[in-house]
C-alpha cells in the first residue's frame, strides 16, 4: 500500500509526438488524492492528447504515467480503466443506441465476470451478479440526476443529460481517478453550475477529478490546482488565483504586450 | 424466450403461454401439413430452413450485435460439415458417432472462429469484410485442392455416403410406418433440426440479454468508448467470432449429415451472402427478425420451381428459365427491402424507432444535438 503522500497521479516528462509535431512536450504534473485538478490552454495546447495518453489509448513518445506509485507504461486502455482511470470525452461518446441504462451498465463490464456459461446457463451467481449491475446502474443515474430517463436511448437524451450520462458511465467502473474532457462544454449557466455540485459531490465521495476546461469560472471556482498548457508545454501550476495572473498565462491567452 | 414476444403479450402471461402453446402445436404439425398439401420435398426445404436459421442466428451474433462485417462466415459452415463428412464417411473408413461429431465440429469451428478473428481484430467496416471474404474463399480452396499430395478432402469431387445421424442405433433417414404412416427420413431430421434451432435461439437470446452481448453492442456502437469502459475489445471481438463461428459449424456438421454428401461447391461466397442476406432482411441484431429472414430467403427461392410449369401451362414452352429468374427477383427484393424497410423486415422495436421516428421534430433536435456532440 503506498503511503498518503504518494500522489494519486504522476505525469513524469510526458512526450507525444505525431510526426514532426510535439503534440506535448515534457509535461510533469502530478494530482493529488482527493483534489480537482484543473488542465487549461488554448485550443490545441495538447489537454486532450494528454488525457489521450493517460488513458492508454496513445502511447507517449517518451515519459510515462504512475497512478499510485504503480507505472501505466505499455497498458492498453482497457487495462488502465481497470486500474481506476475513467474518462468521459469532449465530444459525448455514448453507446447512441442503447438505453441509459445499459449505458451505464457497460461501464460495470471491467468489475464483473460473467461469462458465456454464465450468460447462457445463468446459475444463481450469474442473475446475482446481473441484478447487483442493473441496481448499480439506477442507482448512479439517479446519482447523476437522470434516472428519468433510464429507459430512453442515449441519443434520445438532451445535451446536458448525454454529460451527466457520460459522467455515471464512467462512475460505474469505480474510478479512483475521473478524467473529464470539457464536462460544461455547450451548457448555460444553470446546467454549470448543476454540473458544478454534481463534481464537488463526486470529490466528497472520495473520487479524484482531473478536469478539462474552458468555463474559467467553473475553473477557477471548482479547481484546487490548475497546470496550464500551451503548445504542448506546461507554462504554469499552482492554485487558480495565481494562475490566473501569470504573466505567461495572460501571453498564452491574449498573446503578448504591444511592442 | 420472453423477447421474442410483443410487449402487449407479455405483459399478460396467460396469453404468453397460450401463444406459446399454439407455437408449439404449430410447429409440431407443421411437417405433416405440409406433406400433406405440398409433398415431401417441401419437408426437405423446411428442415433446410432450420438449418438457416442456426447459420443466420450464428451470423447474427459476429454481424447484428458485434458489428463486425463478415463476409467469409460460410468457412464455419465448411469447416462443421467437412469434419463431420471426414469423420463419418468411407473416405477414410473412419464411422464416429454423431454425438461425438457435432459437439466436435462446433469446437473445432471455434477454433477457425478464433484463428480467422484474430488477424482481423484491427481492421473495421470495408477492410474487414474484405479480409474476411477472402479467408471464406481461402477455406474453399483449400477444400477443393486437398486432395493432394493427401487425399483429405477428396477435392472437387467431394465426400460422398457419408454415415446418416443415428439416434441409438436406427439412422435417422429411412422411413418408418408408424399406424399406418409413413415417416420419411426428412420428418425425423425435422424434429432434430427444430430442437437444436430453438437450443440455438435460446442460447441467442440468453447471449443478448448478458454482459456480454452488453459489451458486443457497445463495442458495435463506440470502440473507443468501449474500451475506455474497461471492454478488452479483443478477447470480447474474438469471443463473438468464436460463438459465431460455432453455430456455422454445428450447422455444417448437420448439413453434412442430412446431404449425405459434401462438396466444395456449398461453400461458395454466394452462400455467406446469402446468409448475411438472412440476417439483414429479417432485421440485423433482433433474432426473431432474423429468424424470418432465414425461413423466408430458404422457402421463397423454391417457390419459382413451380415457375417453370406454370410457364408451361400458360404459354405451352417456358419463356424464361426459372433459375435465372432466382438471382433477378433476389436482387430486386434486396433493392425493395432497403427502399421501403431499411431496418429489415421485422427490426427489433427500438431499431425500427431509431430509423422511423414518430416525431420528426425531436428527432431533427436530436440529431442536431448528437451531430454537435460528435464534432
Amino acid at each position: 500500500m503506498p503511503g498518503a503522500e504518494t500522489p494519486l497521479l504522476e505525469a513524469r516528462g510526458v512526450a507525444k509526438q505525431f510526426g514532426g509535431l510535439a503534440a506535448l512536450s515534457d509535461v510533469t504534473l502530478t494530482v493529488k488524492r482527493g483534489e480537482i485538478y484543473g488542465l487549461i490552454g488554448p485550443n490545441g495546447a495538447g489537454k486532450t492528447t494528454l488525457f489521450n495518453c493517460l488513458t492508454g489509448l496513445y502511447q507517449p513518445s517518451a515519459g510515462g504515467f504512475r497512478l499510485n506509485g504503480e507505472s501505466l507504461a505499455g497498458l492498453k486502455p482497457h487495462a488502465v480503466a481497470r486500474r481506476g482511470i475513467a474518462r468521459t470525452f469532449q465530444n459525448i461518446r455514448l453507446f447512441a443506441n442503447m438505453t441509459a441504462r445499459e449505458n451505464v451498465m457497460v461501464g460495470r463490464h471491467a468489475r464483473t465476470q460473467a461469462g458465456v456459461l454464465g450468460a447462457v446457463l445463468r446459475p444463481p451467481a450469474a442473475r446475482a451478479e446481473e441484478a447487483a449491475i442493473a441496481a448499480h446502474a439506477d442507482r448512479l443515474l439517479d446519482y447523476v440526476g437522470i434516472d428519468h430517463r433510464a429507459g430512453d436511448l442515449a441519443k434520445h437524451l438532451s445535451y446536458g443529460d448525454q454529460r451527466r450520462l457520460e459522467i455515471a458511465r464512467a462512475l460505474a467502473t469505480e474510478p479512483t481517478l475521473l478524467a473529464l474532457d470539457e464536462p460544461a462544454a455547450g451548457m448555460n449557466a444553470t446546467e454549470t453550475a448543476d454540473l458544478r455540485r454534481l463534481l464537488e459531490r463526486i470529490r466528497a465521495d472520495g473520487v479524484t477529478l482531473l478536469l478539462i476546461e474552458h468555463d474559467v469560472a467553473l475553473v477557477m471556482g471548482l479547481c484546487d490546482r490548475v497546470a496550464v498548457l500551451d503548445y504542448g508545454r506546461k507554462i504554469a501550476e499552482g492554485v487558480p488565483a495565481a494562475v490566473q495572473n501569470d504573466a505567461a498565462v495572460i501571453e498564452a491567452y491574449l498573446g503578448g504586450a504591444l511592442p | 424466450m420472453n423477447a421474442v414476444l410483443p410487449e402487449r403479450w407479455r405483459a399478460n402471461p396467460r396469453l404468453a403461454w397460450a401463444s406459446y402453446a399454439v407455437l408449439g402445436i404449430v410447429l409440431t404439425v407443421l411437417p405433416f401439413v405440409v406433406d400433406w398439401g405440398m409433398g415431401r420435398t417441401w419437408v426437405r426445404i423446411l428442415d433446410f430452413a432450420l438449418l438457416y436459421v442456426m447459420l443466420a442466428l450464428g451470423l447474427n451474433i459476429v454481424v447484428g450485435f458485434a458489428g463486425l462485417l463478415d463476409l467469409g462466415y460460410v468457412a464455419f459452415y465448411a469447416v462443421g460439415a467437412y469434419f463431420y463428412a471426414i469423420l463419418a464417411s468411407p473416405h477414410f473408413d473412419i464411422h464416429l458417432p454423431f454425438w461425438l461429431l457435432l459437439p466436435g465440429g462446433a469446437l473445432i469451428a471455434c477454433v477457425f472462429g478464433v484463428l480467422l478473428g484474430a488477424p482481423t481484430l484491427r481492421l473495421r467496416g470495408d477492410y474487414l469484410a474484405i479480409v474476411t471474404l477472402g479467408f471464406g474463399e481461402i477455406i474453399r480452396i483449400f477444400l477443393n485442392n486437398l486432395n493432394a499430395p493427401f487425399n483429405l478432402t477428396n477435392g472437387p469431387q467431394g465426400i460422398n455416403l457419408i454415415d446418416p445421424i443415428r439416434i441409438g442405433e436406427s439412422p435417422l433417414n429411412p422411413a418408418v410406418d408408424i399406424f399406418g404412416y409413413t415417416l420419411s427420413g426428412a420428418h425425423a431430421h425435422y424434429y432434430l433440426f427444430l430442437a437444436l434451432t430453438l437450443l440455438t435461439i435460446f442460447i441467442a437470446l440468453r447471449l443478448q440479454g448478458s454482459r456480454i452481448g452488453r459489451a458486443w453492442v457497445a463495442i458495435r456502437e463506440d470502440e473507443v468508448a468501449a474500451v475506455a469502459m474497461g471492454i478488452d475489445t479483443r478477447n470480447v471481438k474474438l469471443l463473438a467470432f468464436a460463438m459465431g463461428a460455432t453455430f456455422g459449424g454445428v450447422g455444417g456438421g448437420l448439413f453434412a449429415a442430412f446431404q449425405g454428401f459434401v462438396s466444395p461447391e456449398s461453400f461458395t461466397l454466394m452462400e455467406s451472402i446469402m446468409i448475411l442476406c438472412m440476417v439483414v432482411l429479417g432485421g440485423m441484431g433482433h433474432i426473431p427478425g432474423v429468424v424470418l429472414g432465414a425461413v423466408l430467403l430458404t422457402v421463397l427461392p423454391e417457390l419459382l420451381r413451380y415457375i417453370g410449369p406454370l410457364q408451361d401451362a400458360l404459354f405451352g414452352r417456358v419463356v424464361v428459365d426459372p433459375s435465372d429468374l432466382r438471382m433477378l427477383l433476389f436482387g430486386m427484393a434486396l433493392v425493395l427491402v432497403m427502399i421501403f424497410r431499411p431496418e429489415g423486415l421485422w427490426p427489433s422495436p427500438r431499431r425500427a424507432r431509431e430509423l422511423r421516428p414518430d416525431d420528426p421534430d425531436t428527432t431533427h433536435h436530436e440529431q442536431e444535438s448528437l451531430y454537435d456532440a460528435r464534432r
